[in-house]
């Protein structure tokens, strides 16, 4: 069987499930209202004089650490307390196929989500004159980083049947997946570990990646970073639902 | 007889906790074999390990010949499955959701529409097709999960509890349906209703605390109640095989009510 066949359904179910909800649409009209607050008031768009969307991507992490794990929060939590994961783990498909089917529907939603933030692109085009390379690597930004959330949110929530708590231990991990490149963490302990460590600890956040693709640099290590993360949570992901599907 | 599943020296731990201690199981083309035992015995992880949901901790399943453990994915197209309490996804209609099994079993649109065609006519869901299924009564959500579970006319079923929460209208239904599809299939279904095993099963196995107590006809079920008993004589046997109160000479008494 091809992979599209093997993970399509899923594909498509998960997908789906979105908008049997009110989900979906709260989702997308938050989502939507936040990306304009972020650009046009809290970044100071008019101040700055400068047409350009760095103030839309700056808040694009803290949004996504409310918004993608009400996207991934019900990935496995929800067929663990319905027992569909009975149903799902019985089926010819391999536990594989199901975590990628679940991830993509997701990243899928979430990367609709962005593709509608292109009037903002649109506008500061008719604004001004801004860097148009730099602003595709910051939406590439935006997917990646989008996509490790959504692989982290999708492995915490194979951990319980309990989609608010999924929904918290996302924050919190993204949160903290966030902020190790900070300076109050790493002023903190730049005092007592070796400059190598705190390095260690800087290149292992997920926005200084993030910062340096937002301002227009694609360098591949950064596409690595977010790639391989994404893999590993993924692979967590199966392990998990292996260890736990019974519970 | 061709043995459609085979399970040898299965075992099942939780932590500390030994659910299944050692079951071996053999059911060839054209048995239904009724599973019985009582609430916590490991029936349902029994029938969790032939179906590949869990890993047996020791012991090996093959289906159809097919080894589980070592080509899960074939293995597991040689059944169908209704788990406990028939889960399904509430937000999908029930045309919906059979489609969605059936393409994932990796039919193309065209056949899987045809396959889900034929369950709804054989389960009598015509008119619900386009029902929700979280607003389905249990007896229809019931029929939505063994209409899931026949779709790809499957050689083995393995069905937990088909008949709980259902009326007894709807019992001797999926009853009817089960005693149909038998035929040249092996299937186990698991209860806990004894008239149940001899109204549609060709063979009664009893299992408690994790060990097969007893594997028989329902008629050699029946036979090993006293002869002083004269009602209920499998509700009898099956407390005599899986209590320590009730024993055969001294049961005699209370055994009747």
């Amino acid at each position: 069987m091809s992979a599209r066949a093997r993970i399509g359904p899923v594909f498509r179910r998960e997908f789906g499930a979105y908008f049997a909800s009110p989900l979906a649409g709260i989702f997308l009209v938050i989502f939507l209202f936040m990306s304009g607050i972020f650009t046009f008031q809290l970044g100071g768009f008019y101040e700055r004089g400068q047409a350009d969307l760095r103030p839309f991507f700056t808040g694009q992490p803290w949004l996504y650490l409310f918004l993608v794990p009400a996207l991934s929060m019900r990935l496995w939590a929800e067929d663990r307390r319905t027992g569909t994961i009975e149903l799902l783990l019985t089926l010819p498909v391999s536990v594989w196929d199901l975590v990628f089917a679940k991830f993509l529907a997701a990243w899928a939603f979430a990367c609709a989500a962005l593709a509608l933030t292109v009037p903002l692109w649109i506008t500061v085009a008719w604004l001004g004159n801004p860097d148009h390379g730099a602003i595709l690597v910051g939406y590439l930004a935006c997917a990646l980083l989008s996509g490790t959330f959504l692989a982290l949110g999708s492995f915490l929530s194979a951990f319980t049947k309990n989609q608010v708590i999924a929904f918290v231990l996302c924050g919190v991990a993204g949160f903290l997946l966030l902020v190790t490149g900070f300076p109050i963490v790493l002023d903190f302990v730049s005092g007592w570990l070796p400059r190598l460590a705190v390095e260690a600890i800087s290149s292992m956040s997920a926005l200084t990646h993030f910062e340096s693709m937002m301002r227009g640099v694609l360098d591949l290590r950064d596409v690595l970073y977010f790639v391989s993360l994404t893999a590993a949570f993924l692979f967590l992901n199966g392990v998990v639902v292996e260890w736990k599907k019974a519970e | 007889m061709k043995e459609l599943i085979v399970g040898r020296g299965l075992r099942k731990s939780f932590g500390a906790f030994e659910a299944v201690r050692g079951i071996d199981l053999t059911v060839p083309a054209g048995q239904v074999l009724g599973f019985l035992g009582p609430n916590g015995a490991g029936k349902s992880t029994t029938m969790r390990m032939l179906t590949g949901f869990l890993e047996p901790t020791e012991g090996t399943v093959h289906l159809d010949g097919i080894a589980l453990a070592d080509d899960p994915i074939a293995a597991k197209r040689t059944f169908g499955y209704l788990p406990e309490g028939a889960p399904a996804y509430g937000d999908m209609r029930v045309e919906e959701f059979l489609l969605f099994v059936a393409r994932t079993r990796g039919y193309d649109a065209a056949e899987a529409r045809r396959r889900v065609d034929a369950a709804i006519d054989r389960l009598h869901l015509g008119p619900y097709r386009k029902q929700l299924v979280e607003t389905l009564s249990k007896g229809y959500k019931r029929r939505t999960g063994l209409a899931q579970a026949i779709l790809h006319d499957p050689p083995i079923l393995i069905l937990d509890e088909p008949t709980d929460g259902l009326d007894p209208n709807q019992k001797h239904e999926v009853r009817e349906l089960i005693r149909r599809l038998g035929g040249e299939r092996a299937v186990v279904l698991s209860t806990h209703i004894l008239e149940e095993v001899e109204a549609v099963c060709t063979r009664a196995v009893i299992i408690n605390e994790g060990r097969i107590v007893f594997d028989g006809t329902p008629g050699q079920l029946d036979s090993k109640a006293p002869a002083s008993i004269t009602r209920n004589r499998m509700d009898h046997v099956f407390r005599m095989l899986t209590t320590s109160d009730v024993r055969e000479p001294a049961a005699a008494k209370g055994g009747a009510r």
